[in-house]
């Protein structure tokens, strides 16, 4: 029971089709473990599953001991099970400061209510602060989120997860789509995560992984064909057959 | 025995004029993804103009109906091409303003010429007689509706499973950028549909003025009905149409015949009712 | 960084305060054009009072469609509850003028939560569809229930007792004027810091994108009803206002043609800034009491017409350019 989350035999189909298949993976605090493998592999449905966005066709999920399967997307948030998405999913119309606002003060439970200020909380204004510094934010903290860099749109998903104080974060390439000159700041930004939250990342960047990962899962066709250590993961050939089809092993034999 | 059969003629009768009217609505909401609560200001128009050629005129009926179609259309080409083709896709407010906007002009514009009076299309003489069936006699009228009614749902069946167009409408039904890469022109599929579904409005206003009479806020009276009516089949489902309007025509005519103090309660509690069991309307498209 | 840090708390300071200052200055212009339509039109106090209690119903559709982003035909329904409620009340012996808007509000509210509850099941077109088939079913319920609502006939008769039992509620409408001005001051200026709250910045979030709201750990569906019942509460009052101020409660007050109109007003003074709501119901009601004394088609033809243009010159209507505007100015 020392593991703080756990997936136990995840399954999911679309009518006919299996997209994630019999998925168990375990993960301790502290830990930062990679999710990879090629397009379509059901990463993102994982996700998904995990954080509750769909209900999964059987198996379960355990938070902290606790059975989650059941709950919906937002008490799993409630429960520390945050997620970041793939593509940027902010309010173009609001501030980070907003953004960052609201998270924390729904973290709180004060969110809805109608008659106080939004800024009027000093602790809150002070943690805001704190977290749009630790990501570089606090420049660009009171532009509308549409006029800001994609790099930047991409550190705000993970102050806002920060924000939430999760136990388990899955960031969902947490570097797509950003320009590789602004590669380096989000690297970074992930150094800094907390030492003790559990990070699951999906990403498709490999230099990235194996800095960041001391653990790699890879996922082909719904179902986890490698667990092991980033050095180990190249030379599998389950492994390369997904990514390069039989032709690579035909390669490898000459 | 009488009361029953004499419901169910109109019943039928009725949910056919809202089917006649109803399925282009459907077939451009599902298609185009508008949201036309303009759809009845078209039906007016041909209901005007129906008028006008059969009462100020004294033309035939065939020769009215078949003036108004056209006429409509010809005057739906431009609306289409210069208004709604702006808001293909837009949000759905966006729709809604601008289609209500179209709505009240039609109003605005029609009363100006034609006067605030109701508008009579006196039916020929083969129409307004009742016709003997053997055990009882039915107005001709509500056969002849009928008839239109399966006419129109047989030919856009035949139209939409058995012809080249249909093809090319039901991909760009399923996915307009897909088709418009293999080379289908969907502009000319989404024109050709519009005036279809205009020439069906226009068809519907006419035979159906015994059912829903011409009068100046026509297009704003029924709006609300011919948009519930789609909603509750399914934007762009035939079988959806014809369900959703003989069910709602059912309900509306015995709900009148047995308890007209009630109005259309008992219309919008079942749409209420219908619309929370079945949010995209009963044969509509999942998401 | 801890330098930077504070030149930002520094130069974020004014702005807030500067914020602060623009809703004073709103507020005190508002006060402005009310004590002019008072001095200016006196012998029109009846329209003016009309226009103040449709303000409450198109400020309280923004309140849904600008804030939450639900589109909403059926507002009338709650406006429509109010003024029942608040008649029907008058009718059996409440006659106290602050308690009978108080009533109002009250049914309002509950009206817009069984509303909220109905329509926040659904989405997009099925979502309006519920809300025009909801203000019909109240509609056809009013007429039915003639017994206490007066039917088609309308509810009439109202005999309201002075405000504070001191003003009575003269022929010209001066106090049902006056006092319906300061409800809708203090109604507008509570719905200012309704939406500068917590609350109001999660309706925001939640209209922009509800995924992200609820990846945030934040429920949806409550936070909107609870909007629900605060349009609703706003809608009633200016329901309440009306049955007051007419002494008559008609089936036009719970139509789908008042929802429409006041969408349509909300939409040409703007969405998502309360300000919008107040300029647009005078804007149009102004217009139409002119232009509908001539010839009600032409009146149509010109609502018609100006929300054509609307939705073409600015392709996300009035919100786009209102928004374009303020962005210009921060």
């Amino acid at each position: 029971m020392s593991d703080l989350f756990r997936v136990e035999n995840l399954s999911k189909s679309f009518g006919g089709l299996a997209v994630s298949r019999n998925i168990s993976l375990s993960m301790a605090e502290g830990e930062r473990l990679a999710l990879i493998g090629p397009n379509g592999a059901g990463k993102t449905t994982f996700v998904n599953l995990v954080t509750g966005q769909i209900k999964p066709s059987a198996g379960r999920v355990v938070l902290n001991g606790e059975d989650v399967t059941q709950l919906g997307a937002v008490r799993r948030v409630r429960k520390g099970l945050v997620r970041t998405f793939q593509v940027t999913r902010l309010f173009s119309e609001l501030t980070p400061e907003e953004h960052v606002t609201l998270t924390v003060l729904q973290r709180e439970g004060k969110a809805s209510r109608i008659l106080s200020r939004f800024r009027g909380n000093s602790a809150v204004a002070d943690e805001v602060h704190d977290i749009l510094a630790t990501l570089g934010l606090l420049e660009v903290a009171r532009r509308k989120v549409g006029q800001i860099a994609y790099g930047q749109q991409r550190l705000l998903e993970i102050a806002i997860a920060l924000a939430l104080k999760p136990k388990v974060l899955l960031l969902d390439e947490p570097a797509a789509g950003v320009p590789s000159a602004d590669t380096p700041r989000i690297e970074q930004a992930l150094e800094r995560l907390p030492p003790s939250l559990a990070v699951l990342m999906i990403e498709h960047d490999m230099d990235l992984v194996f800095r960041f990962a001391k653990r790699v899962v890879v996922l082909a066709a719904g179902g986890i064909i490698f667990e092991g250590l980033p050095s180990e993961v190249a030379a599998d050939p389950k492994v390369r057959e997904a990514y390069l089809g039989n032709y690579a092993n035909a390669r490898s034999v000459a | 025995m009488q009361t029953i059969l004499s419901i169910a003629i109109d019943a039928l009768a009725f949910g056919m004029v809202l089917f006649i009217i109803c399925i282009g609505l459907s077939l451009t909401m599902g298609l185009m993804r508008v949201v036309n609560l303009a759809h009845g200001a078209f039906a007016m128009i041909a209901g005007y103009i129906a008028s006008y050629a059969a009462r100020d005129l004294g033309l035939g009926y065939a020769v009215a109906i078949f003036l108004a179609i056209i006429g409509t259309i010809i005057i739906s080409i431009p609306l289409e091409r210069f208004l709604y083709r702006r808001i293909y896709g837009s949000p759905e407010l966006t729709q809604v303003l601008m289609t209500i906007g179209i709505t009240f002009c039609v109003i605005g514009i029609t009363n100006y010429f034609f006067g605030p009076t109701l508008k009579t299309i006196p039916l020929p003489q083969a129409l307004s007689q009742p016709i003997d069936v053997g055990f009882r006699t039915i107005a001709a009228h509500r056969l002849f509706v009928i008839a239109c009614g399966a006419v129109v749902a047989g030919g856009l069946w035949y139209l939409i499973e058995r012809t080249s167009f249909g093809i090319k409408l039901r991909a760009t039904v399923d996915n307009a950028a897909m088709s418009d890469a293999l080379g289908v022109r969907t502009q000319v599929v989404y024109a050709i549909s519009f005036a279809i579904a205009i020439g069906l409005a226009a068809l519907g206003g006419v035979v159906g003025a015994e059912f829903l009479p011409i009068e100046p806020y026509y297009a704003l009276r029924y709006m609300v009905t011919f948009l519930v009516v789609v909603s509750v089949g399914g934007a762009g489902s035939i079988p959806g149409a014809v369900i959703a309007c003989l069910l709602l025509g059912f309900i509306d005519t015995t709900g009148r015949y047995l308890m007209p103090e009630f109005g259309n309660f008992f219309f919008y509690a079942a749409v209420i009712l219908i619309v929370c069991l079945f949010p995209r309307g009963f044969l509509g498209r999942a998401q | 960084m801890q330098v930077m840090a504070q030149a930002q708390t520094v130069s974020a300071a004014p702005r807030a305060k500067g914020l602060w200052w623009r809703d004073v200055i709103g507020i005190m212009l508002i006060v402005i054009c009310g004590a002019a339509g008072y001095w200016l039109f006196p012998d029109n106090l009846a329209l003016l009072t009309r226009i103040v209690a449709v303000a409450l119903l198109v400020l309280s559709i923004d309140l849904i469609v600008g804030y939450c982003g639900v589109a909403t035909l059926g507002q009338a329904a709650l406006f429509g509850a109010g003024a029942y409620a608040a008649g029907i009340a008058c009718v059996n012996g409440v006659t106290e003028p602050m308690t009978l808007i108080a009533i109002g509000a009250l049914a309002g509210a509950t009206a817009g939560l069984v509303m909220g509850a109905i329509m926040l099941r659904a989405h997009g077109l099925a979502q309006l569809v519920l809300s025009i088939a909801i203000v019909q079913l109240f509609h056809e319920a009013a007429n039915k229930a003639s017994a206490y609502t007066g039917g088609s006939d309308g509810l009439a008769g109202l005999m309201v007792s002075p405000l504070f039992g001191i003003f009575e509620f003269d022929l010209w409408g001066k106090t049902a004027y006056l006092m319906g001005f300061a409800l809708l001051l203090l109604v507008f200026i509570l719905l200012k810091f309704i939406v500068a709250s917590p609350f109001g910045m999660l309706c925001r979030g939640i209209k922009q994108d509800p995924v992200r709201i609820r990846a945030m750990g934040a429920f949806v569906f409550p936070v909107l009803l609870k909007m629900f019942v605060i349009s609703g509460a706003v809608a009633g009052m200016g329901g309440a206002l009306a049955a007051i101020s007419t002494q008559v409660v008609g089936l036009d007050s719970v139509s789908f043609e008042l929802s429409a109109n006041a969408l349509v007003m909300l939409v040409l003074g703007g969405l998502g800034t309360l300000y919008g709501a107040l300029i647009g119901t005078i804007i149009f009601m102004g217009f139409e009491h002119m232009v509908s004394a001539i010839n009600p088609f032409h009146w149509m033809t010109m609502v018609g017409a100006l929300l054509i243009a609307v939705v073409l010159a600015a392709p996300g209507g009035l919100t786009s350019l209102a928004e374009k505007l303020r962005g210009g100015k921060a």
